[in-house]
């Protein structure tokens, strides 16, 4: 994700037909496939030793952050363990809140990502349904040309956009985040619901045409609600992509009144020196909510990721 | 309470501008007389999509191509002296150095952790394994800002009269050495190494999770097969599994690839390119931003998409492969 990008730094790039069932969690039905609770001694140890690796800077992060300001600048957060239950406080989370301005990119943050996951998702879901169920002139090689899409780097498109930004006078406003989120996402939606739609049995949609009803009832009542799998899988993609992208809040909205969470972050990274405490609430307070979506949803998640891609 | 009225205003104008816009679109399209509603409606579908596509990738990347051969502020063509410049200059050189070296050591990096875990994890209790896979997982859903943040508490450095902050240099100081300051040291190209850590640290569960569900659809038969033939587990690895899985292989290390040759959260918000860490997306952000300088910033970039190209046409082959089969 970094990210990613993409996520999270990752984009998706081979999600091809998606399989609903065929998740990790579907597949452990059939028997164990390597050695199922025959890990040694060793394999144990490395694993553990791991996890404690993987966890322990997020949990000097989280410690940190409710420690009191002369403390947290002044020894390491693991010396709590010598007194574990003194001088706890959220005096960091309420002087970040409200005198850093925090909670207002943490409003507008939401401001940015709902709409910026959604609007894609509605474009993308009308395309898919178009590329999978309709004839029309093109449809092939405007169906490569997105596959093509998939791996351009956003990049390529901020100097013209910054222009084109500026001309229209949308600098700075969530509109031109929500467009741009929504422009760099369309491949990548369209490539995985188009996935994921072509696996749906075309006899119900060939009986619902001959029922009379016109493509854009079945897809409102058909094809949307079957596709929901999917659909919630790239929400969460895009939630967490666009939450915790910086480049592009940076670029276009920076730091008015419309400043995003991640940006606000980065600022007071920059200035950590007198702060660190500050900076640990800040942090907490910008992760907490993709760590919740993706720990709430991540079966969704994980099946979006999987679908396909493990096929080759 | 204005700010969140206004914030639900915001979100609800946006989305139901978007959903109106179908609407209207589709109304006026059933309105034609019958064939011609059956031509046009495919375009109503994708016409919203496409248009995105056109107006924030295509045209924009175009227009980037263009600027990469005008001036600054784009107002005078200049051929290729961007181009020639940039690869002329020692920093910029130093940046495709240290892009190269992410590229070359994260993705591998990735994929054999990934692949390690995926495999160890396996062999766990059904429990153990699902707690150990969410532990790894769980990075991915934090921003490089809020990574970058994390590990400021491992890199932090205070000077040796005060108590260190830092994991790292407290580990050090008790060793009874001089504290360091971790991303100020390029020797070895040791800070680039430290941040690329923090990348890996994001990216190891994804192609853990992808990597175990291609090890888990690997066909019982297979290794049964191998075993009774008098494989041991690493050969039956090496053998059986992998090459069953290695489309999957490729997936993670091209999804990876792209992410590290965009990489620019990580090194903004822990550097920002200074002492020898930079990298091509953290110089296109500055070129841009910092200098105001669009042909530098396009053709930084221009050469970004160039490598890129064999990732995307293989892609592009990949997929008429799949869908002709």
């Amino acid at each position: 994700m970094t990210t990613q990008s993409p996520a999270l730094g990752t984009t998706g790039t081979e999600a091809g037909p998606a399989q609903p069932e065929s998740t990790p969690e579907g597949r452990r039905a059939t028997p164990p496939k390597l050695a199922r609770g025959q890990a040694n001694w060793a394999v144990k140890i490395f694993l553990a030793v791991l996890c404690l690796l993987w966890l322990l800077p997020t949990i000097g992060l989280l410690v940190t952050s409710f420690r009191e300001p002369d403390a947290a600048n002044s020894t390491g957060w693991w010396t709590v363990l010598a007194a574990p239950f003194s001088n706890w406080s959220v005096e960091n989370y309420r002087q970040v809140l409200l005198e850093e301005d925090f909670g207002l990119a943490f409003l507008n943050s939401f401001v940015i990502t709902i709409p910026a996951t959604i609007i894609p998702i509605l474009f993308a879901a009308f395309a898919a349904y178009a590329f999978t169920f309709m004839k029309f002139f093109g449809r092939d090689f405007l169906f490569i040309l997105i596959v093509g899409l998939l791996v351009v780097p956003n990049q390529v498109a901020l100097v013209p956009l910054l222009q084109l930004y500026a001309q229209a006078d949308l600098v700075g406003t969530f509109a031109a985040v929500w467009l741009a989120h929504t422009g760099f996402g369309m491949p990548l939606a369209i490539f995985i619901l188009r996935g994921y739609m072509q696996t749906l049995p075309r006899s119900i949609i060939e009986s619902a045409s001959v029922d009379g009803a016109s493509h854009f009832t079945t897809f409102w009542r058909l094809i949307v609600p079957m596709s929901v799998p999917a659909l919630a899988a790239f929400a969460i993609f895009q939630f967490l992509w666009v939450w915790n992208d910086l480049l592009i809040a940076l670029l276009f909205l920076g730091a008015g009144d419309n400043i995003a969470v991640t940006v606000r972050l980065a600022g007071l990274i920059g200035s950590a020196g007198q702060g660190w405490q500050l900076l640990t609430a800040g942090a907490f307070i910008t992760i907490s909510v993709p760590l919740l979506v993706f720990i709430a949803l991540q079966r969704y998640f994980v099946r979006g990721l999987t679908s396909g891609s493990v096929k080759g | 309470m204005i700010k969140i009225i206004n914030a639900v205003l915001a979100v609800l104008a946006g989305v139901g501008g978007a959903m109106v816009l179908y609407f209207v679109l589709n109304f006026a399209v059933e309105r034609l007389p019958g064939k011609w509603e059956y031509r046009i409606k495919p375009y109503v579908f994708i016409g919203p999509a496409l248009l995105v596509i056109g107006v924030f990738l295509i045209y924009p990347a175009v227009q980037t191509l263009v600027y990469s051969f005008a001036n600054d502020d784009s107002t005078e063509f200049v051929g290729l002296q961007n181009y020639t410049e940039l690869l002329a200059s020692e920093a910029f050189r130093r940046t495709l150095l240290n892009t190269l070296l992410w590229i070359i050591i994260v993705p591998a990096v990735v994929v054999v952790m990934g692949m390690a875990v995926a495999v160890l994890a396996d062999r766990l209790g059904a429990r153990s394994e699902k707690t150990t896979k969410t532990i790894i997982f769980l990075p991915m859903a934090i921003s490089g800002v809020g990574a970058a943040a994390i590990w400021g508490f491992i890199y932090a450095t205070r000077p040796d009269t005060q108590d260190q902050i830092g994991l790292l240099n407290a580990i050090v100081v008790g060793l009874g050495f001089d504290p360091v300051a971790w991303l100020q040291i390029d020797t070895a190209k040791l800070n680039s190494l430290l941040l690329m850590v923090i990348m890996i640290w994001t990216q190891v569960g994804f192609a853990m999770v992808l990597l175990s569900a291609a090890i888990k659809s690997v066909p019982e038969e297979t290794l049964e097969a191998a075993r009774i033939d008098g494989a041991t587990e690493v050969q039956t690895f090496f053998r059986v599994i992998v090459p069953q899985i290695w489309a999957t292989v490729i997936t993670v290390f091209i999804t990876v690839l792209i992410g590290v040759m965009k990489v620019f959260d990580i090194v903004y918000t822990t550097t920002n390119g200074n002492f020898n860490t930079n990298v091509i997306a953290v110089q296109f952000f500055n070129e841009l931003f910092t200098n105001g300088n669009n042909g530098y910033a396009g053709a930084i970039v221009i050469m970004l998409m160039i490598a890129i190209i064999p990732v995307m046409a293989y892609q592009v082959r990949h997929f008429k492969k799949q869908e002709a089969a």
